[in-house]
């Protein structure tokens, strides 16, 4: 029987020697984690402080540092930020919200699920970007173009994700219910939606990398302001610190959303 | 005997075809029988002929090409009450308690009652469930998840069991107990079973009556009254008219 087993009170000696070495390889991969990227700036930051290559080029962690402190000196920094936070999150919750209802109608609806069916394949294959030139004539040059553009590069992935969870649902657990002459609502309610959770979870992280992508590059295209705006502001001035400095806060945001996810996640399953 | 009172159900002459692209399979044609109220009924046959389709056909989830199912004589509908449908596998949701997943047809029927809850639950509880009532599917032993899964099939009070080779999915140990265990649940509430097997010792140990299927398009060719009184399954293993009707039945599925 698989009972959930209570933790033995007195542990062997065997188990606690176990148990260290299971810590001390955790601790090891922690501190190596921790180490390379040290390292990996240090090599960086010495490259430029002995002028191997220019500075001016690569940039350095020091002046990263320096740039960031100046755009939060100025008050800039949070403004930017702010900005690409906003439109993401409202892309992502657009995306994943909608996607997710757009698959359930696909669920329930055999003909509209082989009518559609083409459209979507090509919607996802088609790169969204070449939409660039119809967003801005439609949306003009606001945020209201960056966040369209977030929405269009996660819905799709959002639908077909959502789509094939609700579709894998269990036969056999479908005929259950039928047998006990459950309608199509509570099937839906009472078997297809709770089994596709962890489908759903696996969507959001997908698509939290996408909204990312979506804004960023919706920055690229219009904006007058944002982390992507920066980006490509710094590039055309020839200001690499600049790019580096908005390259790295993305990378803390974005690694931050993808944590928000994985605490959601937990969250959901203990449900 | 009870065969003289109006049967509970009845198949007459049914035909079943289905479709599909490439064609279509003629899967029972001229199948008749009856069931009667408070009888056991196994029904075997070479694998592959359908004896599924009996179940899906008796509980209205198929409607036949021609012919009647009839339920106390009136034809089946899909979702009747008087029906509870026991899988292969136990299918107990793992994302509900075995007190969540017991209730789930009272739910799904729109009758789960304060006084049809407790019902459900005070058979759970005279069953061995009663301490698990708040666990977690996963935490139950195969044999456990199986008794709670034909609790579950009885909370609603149905009248007639449908048993799809409840127990293939159990290791051989297990198989004989859940047997033992099912078989004297249904014989205590007095329920109306028709079990499908390709197990003809199964068959044997449990059963009032066995139907014999023939191969595709199925036909019930023999029906079987087995007189082992009140005898539980496991004892039925040990009697010596358990060999002559496993060989008889041996011979008849492989004609």
């Amino acid at each position: 029987m698989k009972h959930a087993q209570s933790p033995l009170r007195t542990c062997s000696s065997e188990h606690i020697r176990y148990l260290k070495v299971l810590r001390r390889k955790t601790v090891f991969v922690q501190l190596a984690r921790a180490g390379l990227l040290l390292f990996i700036l240090g090599v960086w930051e010495l490259i430029a402080a002995l002028q191997l290559v220019d500075p001016f080029i690569i940039s350095s962690p020091s002046r990263i540092a320096k740039m960031i402190a100046s755009l939060a000196a100025d008050g800039s920094l949070f403004y930017h930020i702010g900005t690409t936070l906003w439109e993401t999150l409202l892309g992502f919750a657009i995306a994943v919200l909608l996607g997710t209802g757009i698959a359930l109608l696909l669920w329930w609806s055999n003909a509209a699920r082989n009518v559609l069916e083409p459209y979507i394949v090509v919607l996802n294959s088609l790169p969204k970007i070449a939409l660039g030139p119809v967003i801005i004539i439609w949306f003009g040059t606001g945020a209201s173009a960056i966040v369209f553009m977030t929405v269009l590069v996660g819905i799709i992935v959002a639908i077909m994700n959502m789509l094939g969870g609700f579709l894998a649902t269990d036969k056999n657990k479908i005929l259950l219910l039928e047998s006990m002459g459950a309608t199509k609502l509570q099937i839906l309610r009472k078997l297809v939606i709770p089994s596709a959770i962890p489908q759903f979870i696996g969507m959001l992280k997908i698509c939290v990398g996408m909204a990312w992508i979506g804004s960023i590059m919706g920055e690229y295209i219009v904006s007058k302001a944002g982390l992507g705006y920066l980006i490509v502001y710094g590039g055309q001035v020839f200001r690499l610190d600049l790019v580096m400095a908005a390259t790295a806060i993305l990378c803390v945001l974005a690694a931050g959303m993808y944590a928000l996810v994985a605490l959601a996640e937990k969250w959901l399953v203990k449900k | 005997m009870k065969q003289q009172s109006k049967p509970i159900l009845e198949f007459d002459d049914v035909r079943m075809i289905y479709h599909t692209k490439t064609g279509e399979t003629l899967a029972a044609d001229g199948m008749s029988f009856r069931v009667y109220e408070g009888e056991f009924i196994a029904v075997i046959g070479p694998s592959g002929c359908g004896k599924t389709t009996v179940l899906s056909l008796a509980a209205g989830l198929l409607s036949p090409s021609e012919g009647a199912v009839r339920v106390r004589g009136e034809n089946v509908r899909r979702g009747m009450a008087c029906f509870g449908y026991m899988l292969q596998k136990d299918e107990l949701f793992p994302w509900r308690t075995v007190e969540q997943n017991i209730c789930l047809p009272l739910e799904i029927k729109k009758i789960d009652t304060p006084q049809n809850r407790k019902r459900a639950l005070a058979l759970a509880e005279k069953y061995g469930l009663g301490g698990f009532l708040k666990h977690m599917p996963d935490q139950l032993s195969g044999g456990m998840r199986q008794r709670a899964a034909l609790i579950r099939t009885l909370a609603p009070q149905p009248d007639i069991l449908l048993l799809d080779e409840p127990f293939s999915a159990l290791d051989y140990q297990t198989r004989l107990s859940v047997c033992d265990d099912v078989y004297n649940i249904i014989r205590n509430e007095k329920k109306t079973a028709i079990l499908v097997t390709h197990d003809i010792s199964e068959a044997i140990s449990v059963a009032d009556r066995i139907f014999v299927l023939s191969a595709r398009p199925a036909k019930v060719v023999a029906a079987h009254a087995l007189q082992f009184g009140s005898a539980v399954p496991l004892k039925r293993r040990e009697s010596p008219a358990f060999s002559h009707w496993f060989e008889l039945l041996w011979k008849e599925l492989n004609v």
